[in-house]
């Protein structure tokens, strides 16, 4: 009998060569004659190229240059509308807009040749912030600026105002952030006529990359391969922007014949790749006497940049938790993404949900105190149940319960003491502590009808050795996939772990299992994979004589032998969608997910009124994500994420200036170092959900939703004032309780 | 490429991993690249070139440095020791297989520099406390676990490291080259 390695701490698949150093991720990997490319980009925010000047004493004959003109098919990254350009032609739309591309063999000379070109532009007015692109003066995407429109009606809003005794109103705004993996973007390029397209690189997902490629270069599928080399991070910043590096990389290597590395330098990664969407949401609520909501009119606008990519995507999710774990029977939802010209912004892990939750949860804040109650008896009176309707309509069914959450959560952080305690203590100090809370979900999985218009496929080979071998295009990108893959699949056959490999996402080798982000890769594809392993074994079962009550040295002897007598032994899965989810993307009404994870997060945090500085001492992240699949890396995707979550509510401040960041360096973006967290405590409530393999759901997106709310919730609870913008530094807390007189 | 700047390369000789290389770069060559490109070993990353992150962190004569601000002309004669060598210490590599278990290292690009800093942090505290080992680590990103699983991994090869004797909880405060 072979232990069942779910649920269990199992020493990972990815681990060892990370920590002797050999992982190779692809600025370690070198081919001979390798070039080195350069993108050389926009200075200004709007306007239009008039002339390229490439200066004296450089050798420019030894250069590959391309431009837009060099690119042999459509010059579009091909996200959505498809509008934003491989390179720039004429027109310039943000700053760090690329425009030319150069490759040398020597990165000195490459250096200086960078720094000798100079542009001409003709420069037009820019809209650079959401105020600016909601007056649509100037108009500079569509007719109104606006990339996405999105309503979500329930019951009626007028009849809520009806029944309301009180209407509260807040105005939330969340600032852009940076992923800052540790890694810096980068792709290796190299065309052979006979061959086509090979890319290596750093990203999440190998199959937006290949059809874009295929488009850019005029090339068959088969003619265009995508390589992910080990990646290290991404956290949504390695969604879609690839696609931009890949096709540059390839096509200096198309030009010149050669291999080209393109490694971007943290400047550049910082200032030209996407961040986080800034926000700003106006919300109304009416409550009764007794703290029960009877409406919610939220307005929420995220600032998309100057292409529209993935924003429309980004807006569905925040718009669809708007309305957070709240039961209402009133609810109106305008969500709207408006074009700036800032780069475009894109994933950061939680899309969307992030800015949402942290307007609705401080909105929570405020409403409690308008009725007199504390922050958790209003929560309390209101908290969504299983067979309640959320915003979209869907019936509650994860067998969830809030209060007990709340309860639990609450003890852990030792909430109601500290709080006693903390107000004594502030009335003498000049520290103030405080004790905050906030309550969420996400949903798992792609939104609506997504997964369903994917239709991934995975699947699982039996090897000539008598293995069996994971295929799939979900990457591993630090989160632990080809464990979890592991794990899913040793149980599922009763094999050992360690009789499961998993093949490196290659587009050549690999089926499409869709992209990895959205909190899918362990529900939606563990679950395909749980379904091809059950195909390869009853193939080995059928096909060739193995016994059903197999013991694993029989399952590897039967591998060996099929291999051997009929040649390759692969079995795939394809996404079906369960029959009971019924979703429509014009109404936005439905099941917008197959399962949620459910969280409370608590924070204890202290602001000093003499520098204005705030720290969290404390932090407990307790959530409902089902069965957890591998305990040690689970806790660690929470704490990375409430980490981030910390930088995201107290430190990370992107500086614009004409819509260019310009604290694009670790200087002077300050990221939470190992001095400044406490000690993330988590928790987990497992209630397996039937749909995912072994009952998980997803977990890597949750821990990035609740910090920001929960801290400022313990923030206003330290100092008494309400701070309603992101990230808090010591110049917003300063310029807000300055303001409040405090 | 022979000039930079009116500097011409030259030859310098230092020991790296315990075996003695020379290298003929330029004098501001960042060691980084000198090791990465020159030497080929990749095991120690760029992050963000400016020694704000760790990533790149090797010995150099026993002290933890910033690779990419250190040029190759104060190498000369020293004694450098990247990632590649740590399994070759008992004490790195009794951390590298605790950050394994522990899940200390999640994407894997700060590690290097992580377990370089680790085993200077317990040479000189070998018994380091929480707040020991977040001092310790602290000039050193990781954007991954929120450092939690790797304070569990350092203190873990602490307590390894002193039971079988690897470190002795006598040398306390004290600088011990590697």
């Amino acid at each position: 009998m072979v232990e069942e390695c779910i649920g269990t701490s199992v020493p990972r698949k990815e681990g060892w060569d990370k920590v002797i150093g050999a992982a190779r991720y692809v600025d370690d990997i070198v081919f001979p004659g390798m070039l080195h490319g350069a993108t050389i980009r926009s200075s200004i925010a709007r306007g239009r190229i008039e002339k390229i000047h490439y200066g004296e004493g450089i050798p420019w004959d030894e250069f590959t240059i391309v431009t837009a003109a060099d690119i042999p098919g459509d010059n579009s990254t091909k996200m959505f509308v498809g509008e934003q350009p491989v390179l720039a032609e004429t027109d310039i739309n943000h700053p760090e807009e690329p425009i030319l591309l150069i490759a040398h063999p020597d990165k000195d000379m490459l250096r200086r040749a960078r720094l000798a070109i100079t542009i001409d532009y003709v420069k037009d007015t820019p809209v650079l912030t959401i105020p600016e692109s909601l007056s649509k003066s100037p108009v500079i995407w569509g007719e109104d600026n606006t990339f996405k429109t999105i309503r979500i009606d329930k019951g009626d809003i007028e009849l809520g105002r009806t029944q309301a005794d009180q209407v509260v109103e807040g105005e939330y705004f969340t600032g852009a952030s940076e992923q800052l993996y540790i890694e810096n973007n980068g792709f290796i390029g190299h065309y052979d006529p006979e061959e086509g397209v090979t890319v290596w690189g750093s990203m999440q997902c190998p199959y937006y990359v290949h059809p874009a490629l295929c488009d850019i270069f005029k090339l068959p599928k088969t003619k265009v391969r995508v390589i992910q080399t080990e990646t290290g991070g991404g956290f949504g910043g390695k969604e879609d922007y690839p696609t931009m590096i890949g096709a540059h990389a390839a096509l200096l290597a198309y030009k010149s014949g050669k291999h080209v590395k393109l490694v971007y330098d943290r400047e550049e990664d910082m200032a030209a790749t996407t961040k986080r969407h800034p926000s700003r949401t106006i919300i109304k609520t009416g409550v009764t006497k007794d703290g029960r909501l009877t409406f919610m009119d939220i307005d929420f606008v995220l600032d998309g940049g100057a292409y529209m990519t993935l924003t429309p995507v980004v807006l569905s999710r925040g718009s669809i938790h708007a309305a957070g774990p709240y039961r209402c029977d009133n609810i109106n939802i305008l969500g709207r993404a408006v074009a700036t010209n800032c780069p475009p912004h894109g994933a950061y892990r939680g899309f969307g949900n992030p800015q949402s939750f942290f307007a609705l949860e401080r909105h929570m804040e405020k409403v409690a105190k308008a009725v007199g109650l504390s922050s958790e008896e209003f929560r309390r009176r209101n908290y969504l149940k299983d067979g309640d309707l959320t915003a979209t309509g869907q019936v509650v069914a994860d067998r969830v319960d809030m209060n007990a959450l709340m309860e639990e959560a609450l003890t852990a952080a030792d909430y109601h003491a500290k709080q006693k305690r903390f107000e004594e203590e502030n009335k003498t100090s000049p520290i103030k502590r405080g004790m905050g809370f906030a309550a969420f979900f996400h949903g798992s999985g792609f939104t609506g009808g997504g997964e369903k218009n994917l239709a991934s496929i995975a699947g699982i080979e039996g090897t000539a050795e008598g293995k069996v071998r994971v295929l799939a295009a979900s990457t591993e990108i630090g989160q632990g996939a080809k464990t979890i893959f592991s794990q899913i699949v040793a149980d599922t056959l009763g094999l050992p772990y360690d009789m499961v490999e998993v093949a490196q996402p290659d587009t050549h080798d690999v089926p499409n299992s869709g992209p990895t982000v959205a909190s899918r890769t362990c529900m939606v594809v563990g679950k395909l994979l749980q379904t091809a392993a059950l195909a390869l074994k009853q193939s080995l079962v059928q096909e060739a004589g193995m016994d059903e009550a197999y013991t694993p040295e029989g399952f590897a002897a039967a591998c060996r032998q099929f291999v051997k007598d009929k040649g390759v032994l692969r079995r795939y899965a394809q996404y079906q969608q369960p029959a009971h989810i019924e979703w429509s993307d014009v109404t936005y009404k439905g099941d917008a997910y197959a399962s949620y994870g459910w969280a409370i997060y608590v924070a204890e945090v202290s602001v000093d009124t003499r520098t204005f500085e705030a720290h969290v001492h404390d932090f407990v992240a307790l959530q409902e994500v089902g069965k957890v699949i591998h305990p040690i890396m689970a806790e660690g995707q929470v704490q990375g994420g409430v980490a981030q979550g910390i930088g995201y509510a107290l430190y990370e401040n992107v500086v614009w200036k004409d819509g260019r960041m310009i604290n694009n360096q670790m200087t002077n973006y300050i990221m939470p170092t190992a001095s400044d967290l406490p000690v993330i405590r988590v928790l987990f409530a497992e209630k397996a959900y039937t749909g995912g393999p072994a009952g998980a759901k997803g977990v890597g997106e949750l821990p990035i939703d609740g910090p920001a709310p929960a801290i400022l919730n313990a923030i206003e609870h330290a100092v008494g004032v309400p701070v309603n913008i992101i990230p808090a530094t010591p110049e917003i807390l300063m310029k807000e309780l300055e303001a409040a007189g405090v | 490429m022979s000039e930079q700047q009116g500097v011409t390369k030259r030859e310098f000789t230092f020991e790296v991993n315990g075996e003695k290389r020379s290298v003929t770069n330029f004098p501001a060559a960042r060691l980084l690249d000198v090791l990465r490109e020159d030497l080929e070993l990749t095991g120690c990353k760029e992050g963000c070139g400016e020694g704000e992150c760790g990533t790149c962190s090797v010995f150099m004569d026993g002290i933890v440095v910033n690779s990419c601000l250190v040029p190759l002309a104060q190498v000369q004669g020293r004694q450098v020791i990247t990632v590649e060598a740590l399994g070759e210490d008992p004490l790195g590599q009794i951390l590298q297989q605790c950050f394994w278990e522990e899940n200390g290292a999640q994407c894997g690009i700060c590690t290097p520099g992580m377990l370089t800093a680790a085993v200077s942090l317990l040479r000189r505290n070998p018994d380091p406390s929480l707040e020991d080992i977040q001092d310790g680590l602290a000039g050193n990103l990781c954007r991954c676990t929120g450092y939690k699983k790797i304070f569990d991994a350092v203190a873990l090869a602490a307590e390894r490291a002193r039971a079988n004797g690897t470190l002795n909880t006598t040398q306390k405060g004290q600088e011990v080259s590697v």
